[in-house]
C-alpha cells in the first residue's frame, strides 16, 4: 500500500512528489485516513497538463450540461487532490488520483466532503459517481444560458400542514445575498436548504498565471470582512514557495491586525445578536465598539479592513512609539467598553432564554460536517489553526480559553466569541508591549518551480486554507481557497432542524458566515 | 465586578422593595458608555494620519511622461490623455501604488468627500473636483427630507455592505438625517447598489429595482458598483444595466462610511 504524502504546513513540496494513486486505491487509502481521525482541509481538482482549463466562469460547459460538452476535460484528465489535516499531531497529508469522466463520491461515508465533491464535479466537469446530492454551489448553465442559484430543485417535505418558505436573494437586512429555502411544519423546520453563488465573481481562475497586479487585490477581497486573515494565508504561501522569512516584527505586526480583526468583528457579532433578540443596548454599543475597533486597524495602515497592510514579505506600515501608545489606549477603552457590553448579555435573563437552546449543533454533528473555527469551538470540537498549525508568535502563545461553553447553541456561540475577544486583547496588548525591533519586509524571491503549498491560517471565522501548485516558470498553476464558510454553510442548516422559523436570523448571526467567501 | 454587583443589587432592591426592575444595569452602562453620536457634516472628524482621501494630481510635476503609473495602476484607472495622467476616482482602489511611484504627481489627501453625480465628474485631472450636486427641485420636494433605500449587494466582497451597515449604529445615526435603509423596496424611494452586479444578481437586481415605486434614485457605492472595481472584465459580473440610470457615484474600495454619508446628504441638498 502506498502511504499519503507527509506534508508540513507551509513546506513547500515538489509537485512531482505527490504521487498519482489508481483510484481505487486512492479511495481506499482515503477512507482508511478519515477512520485514522483526518480531517479535509482541501479537496479540488486541478487539470492536468493539455486538459481544459478550469470551468471556473460561464464561459465554459456547466455542470448541467450534456457530459459530451465536456470533451476537453476528458484529454489529460483531472488530478484530485485531497488534503488531510490530523490537528492533534500537527500533521497534513495529502492524496491524489488522476479523474477522467468521473470520481467516486466518499460522502456517503464521509459528509463532510459534501461540498468538496460538488465542487470539483461542478469546477472540473467530473461525474461524482454517488453523490447524495449533487447540485449546484456557485453557478449553473441551462441550455447555455446562466441560471440563478435560487432556481433549482429543492428537497420538498410533502403532507398535511407542510408548507415551504423562500427567502432570498435579496434580505430583509443589509447583508450579502444568498437564498434559503425551509420546509416548515407550521413553525417547526423539518429541513434548511442553503442555495449560494450570488456573489460568484470568478476569482480562482484569474489567479492562474499569477501572481500579477491585481493578486494581492483579490487576496484583500475574498472576503472583505477577512482581510487579514485571507492575505496573510496568501503571504505566507507565496513565502514559503520562495524560501522566505519574514522579520520577527513584521510576524508581530500581522498578529496584532489579526487579532484586531477578531476582535471588530466578534464584537459587531455580539451586537448583531442581542440586536436580533431585541437588546438594545448591547447592540447600539457593539455598533459603535466595532467602528473603534476598526478604526484602530485604520491607525496602523489607513484603512478600516486592513487593506495595503500584509505584503509579501512582511508588512507595508510600521508603528511608531507614539503610535504604540495610542493604540494601546484605544484598546484598553475599547475592551473596558465591550467587557461593559457584554456583561449586559449573560445578566439578562431575557437574553440568556432566547439564546440558551437555542440552534444546537451537537459535537457529533460538527465533526461529521467537518466544522471549523467558533462554530466548531461551541460545540466542543476544540480546533485552532492558531493552536494546531502554530505560526510566528502563535508557536509560544495559548489561543484557546479554558472553560468554554461546548452546548453547541446560540450562547455557546455568542460566548465564545467574548472569549476569543478577550484573548485577543491579551494577545494583542501583549504585542504592543514588547514588539520585536526591526525591519518589516524582506523582499522575497521567485517562487519555486512545480512545488506545492498548503498555507492555513485562523480567520476570526475560523480556518482559512490557501493551496498552490506552481507551473515550470514559478507562475501559480493553480490557486484554491478554502473560506471557513465553505465548512460551516451546512453547520447552520443544521441548528435549524427541528427548531422554530423564527429563530433562523438569531441563527443566522450566530454563525455569520460569509457569502462571498463562498462564492468567490 | 465591582459595578455589576452594585447593579444587581440595586435590581435587587428595586424588586424586592419596588416590585418592579428598572433596569438599573443597563442604565449604568449607557452612562459608561458615553454619548457617542458624532456631529455631522459640523464636527472636526479627526480620521487616521494614513487614512488615503481625494488624490491631488499634479499633471505639471509629470516629467518623464514615462506613464508607468498607468501600468502599475491594478484596475487601470490611470490613463494618459494628451500627455497627462487622469485618475478614474471610479475604480481607484485607494492602493497608493501610483503615490508610491511618483509622489509629485499623485498625492492622496485626508479629504473624505468623493461622491460625484456624474459618471464623468469621476475623471480627475488636476482641475477642481466638482462635487455631487442636489437633485432638481421636484425631487428634492419629494426625497430632500425623508429618503428610503433599498440596498442591493451584487457581489464584491461585504465590505461596502459593512460600511453602509455602520451609518445605521449610533455613531453616525443616519436616521437623524432622515435616512434610512429598509427592508423590501417596496417601503423604498430608491435603490443603494454595491458590488460589480454579477450574472448571478443581475435578476434579483431587476426585479428590486422595478419593484420600487416611481420615482426613485439609484446610488452606486464603490469601485465595483461605479466600474466593476478588480473584477472588471469578469464574464461573471455584468454591472448596473444601462438603462438603471445612477443619481450619485460614491468612490472607494470601500468608501470610509463619512463618504457614503457626505455623499448621500449632499444628493438631498443638506450639504452643499
Amino acid at each position: 500500500m502506498t502511504a499519503p504524502l507527509s506534508l508540513s504546513h507551509l513546506g513547500a513540496a515538489g509537485f512531482k512528489d505527490l504521487m498519482v494513486l489508481p483510484p481505487d486505491e486512492f479511495y481506499r487509502s482515503a477512507s482508511g485516513r478519515f477512520k485514522a481521525g483526518g480531517r479535509a482541509v482541501s479537496y479540488f481538482g486541478l487539470p492536468e497538463e493539455g486538459s481544459a482549463p478550469l470551468n471556473d466562469s460561464f464561459a465554459g460547459p456547466g455542470l448541467f450540461e450534456a457530459p459530451a460538452k465536456n470533451a476537453g476535460a476528458k484529454k489529460g484528465g483531472t488530478r484530485l487532490i485531497l488534503i488531510l489535516a490530523f490537528d492533534s499531531e500537527r500533521r497534513l497529508e495529502a492524496l491524489s488520483m488522476v479523474a477522467n469522466d468521473s470520481f467516486r463520491s466518499l460522502t456517503p461515508d464521509f459528509p463532510q466532503l459534501h461540498l468538496f465533491e460538488r465542487e470539483i464535479a461542478e469546477q472540473c466537469g467530473l461525474k461524482a459517481e454517488g453523490h447524495p446530492w449533487l447540485k449546484p454551489v456557485r453557478y449553473q448553465l441551462k441550455s447555455g444560458l446562466p441560471v440563478p442559484p435560487g432556481i433549482t430543485e429543492f428537497f420538498k417535505v410533502r403532507g398535511r400542514e407542510t408548507h415551504e418558505v423562500a427567502v432570498g436573494p435579496v434580505h430583509a437586512g443589509l447583508i450579502e445575498p444568498g437564498h434559503f429555502r425551509f420546509q416548515c411544519h407550521g413553525e417547526m423546520v423539518f429541513h434548511l436548504e442553503i442555495a449560494l453563488g450570488y456573489q460568484h465573481r470568478g476569482i480562482e481562475s484569474r489567479l492562474i498565471g499569477g501572481s500579477g497586479k491585481l493578486t494581492s487585490h483579490y487576496m484583500e477581497t475574498l472576503a472583505g470582512d477577512t482581510t487579514i486573515g485571507h492575505v496573510s494565508a496568501y503571504c505566507r504561501a507565496i513565502e514559503a514557495l520562495c524560501g522566505a522569512r519574514i522579520p520577527p516584527r513584521a510576524e508581530v505586526l500581522r498578529a496584532i491586525m489579526l487579532e484586531l480583526e477578531r476582535m471588530a468583528n466578534h464584537t459587531g457579532d455580539l451586537g448583531a445578536l442581542a440586536g436580533d433578540v431585541a437588546y438594545l443596548p448591547t447592540a447600539s454599543f457593539c455598533g459603535r465598539l466595532r467602528g473603534d475597533i476598526l478604526n484602530m486597524s485604520a491607525l496602523i495602515c489607513g484603512n478600516r479592513f486592513g487593506r495595503n497592510m500584509v505584503i509579501p514579505g512582511g508588512t507595508a506600515f510600521d508603528l511608531s512609539p507614539a503610535l504604540i501608545k495610542e493604540l494601546k489606549l484605544r484598546l484598553d477603552a475599547a475592551f473596558r467598553d465591550v467587557r461593559d457590553a457584554a456583561d449586559l448579555l449573560w445578566n439578562t435573563s431575557s437574553v440568556m432564554e432566547r439564546f440558551e437552546g437555542t440552534g444546537i449543533v451537537s459535537k457529533e454533528t460538527a465533526l461529521t460536517l467537518g466544522l471549523v473555527g467558533p462554530a466548531a469551538r461551541a460545540s466542543g470540537v476544540r480546533r485552532d489553526v492558531r493552536h494546531n498549525f502554530p505560526v510566528g508568535i502563535y508557536n509560544s502563545k495559548a489561543v484557546l480559553s479554558e472553560g468554554a461553553p461546548e452546548s453547541g447553541d446560540v450562547y455557546a456561540r455568542a460566548y465564545t466569541r467574548w472569549l476569543e475577544i478577550k484573548r485577543s486583547y491579551e494577545l494583542v496588548s501583549g504585542m504592543l508591549a514588547s514588539l520585536p525591533a526591526g525591519p518589516v519586509f524582506a523582499a522575497p524571491g521567485p517562487m519555486k518551480a512545480e512545488s506545492f503549498v498548503v498555507s492555513l491560517e485562523e480567520g476570526w471565522r475560523g480556518e482559512i486554507c490557501h493551496t498552490v501548485v506552481t507551473d515550470s516558470a514559478g507562475k501559480f498553476r493553480h490557486y484554491k481557497i478554502k473560506d471557513p464558510s465553505f465548512n460551516n454553510w451546512q453547520g447552520l442548516a443544521m441548528a435549524l432542524r427541528d427548531g422554530q422559523i423564527s429563530d433562523f436570523p438569531l441563527c443566522n448571526k450566530s454563525f455569520n458566515l460569509s457569502y462571498c467567501g463562498h462564492d468567490l | 465586578m465591582p459595578s455589576g454587583c452594585a447593579s444587581k443589587l440595586l435590581d435587587g432592591f428595586a424588586s424586592k422593595w419596588l416590585g418592579c426592575k428598572f433596569m438599573l444595569k443597563e442604565i449604568i452602562s449607557r452612562l459608561k458608555q458615553g454619548h457617542r453620536t458624532i456631529d455631522f457634516p459640523s464636527a472636526d472628524i479627526k480620521l487616521s494620519p494614513r487614512f488615503m482621501g481625494l488624490p491631488e494630481i499634479h499633471p505639471g510635476a509629470c516629467k518623464s511622461k514615462c506613464a508607468k503609473c498607468a501600468d502599475i495602476c491594478p484596475t487601470g484607472a490611470i490613463t494618459i490623455t494628451d500627455a497627462k495622467p487622469v485618475l478614474d476616482l471610479g475604480r481607484c482602489v485607494f492602493c497608493g501604488k501610483c503615490s508610491a511611484l511618483c509622489p509629485g504627481v499623485f498625492k492622496f489627501g485626508s479629504d473624505y468627500k468623493l461622491a460625484a453625480g456624474k459618471r464623468g465628474d469621476l475623471f480627475l485631472t488636476g482641475e477642481v473636483v466638482k462635487r455631487a450636486e442636489t437633485l432638481d427641485a421636484k425631487m428634492k420636494k419629494i426625497f430632500g427630507r425623508s429618503l428610503r433605500l433599498r440596498v442591493v449587494s451584487a457581489g464584491g466582497c461585504g465590505a461596502c455592505e459593512a460600511d453602509c451597515n455602520v451609518l445605521q449604529t449610533l455613531v453616525f445615526d443616519l436616521g437623524r438625517f432622515g435616512v434610512q435603509f429598509v427592508a423590501s423596496p417596496r417601503h423604498a424611494d430608491g435603490i443603494l447598489v454595491t458590488g460589480p452586479v454579477t450574472q448571478n444578481m443581475k435578476l434579483a437586481l431587476r426585479k428590486t429595482y422595478d419593484a420600487v415605486p416611481a420615482p426613485k434614485i439609484v446610488v452606486a457605492a464603490g469601485a465595483c458598483a461605479i466600474s466593476g472595481g478588480i473584477y472588471a472584465g469578469h464574464p461573471e459580473t455584468a454591472g448596473i444595466p444601462e438603462d438603471i440610470p445612477v443619481n450619485l457615484y460614491i468612490p472607494g474600495c470601500p468608501p470610509h462610511p463619512l463618504t457614503i454619508l457626505d455623499g448621500l446628504l449632499r444628493l438631498l441638498g443638506r450639504i452643499e
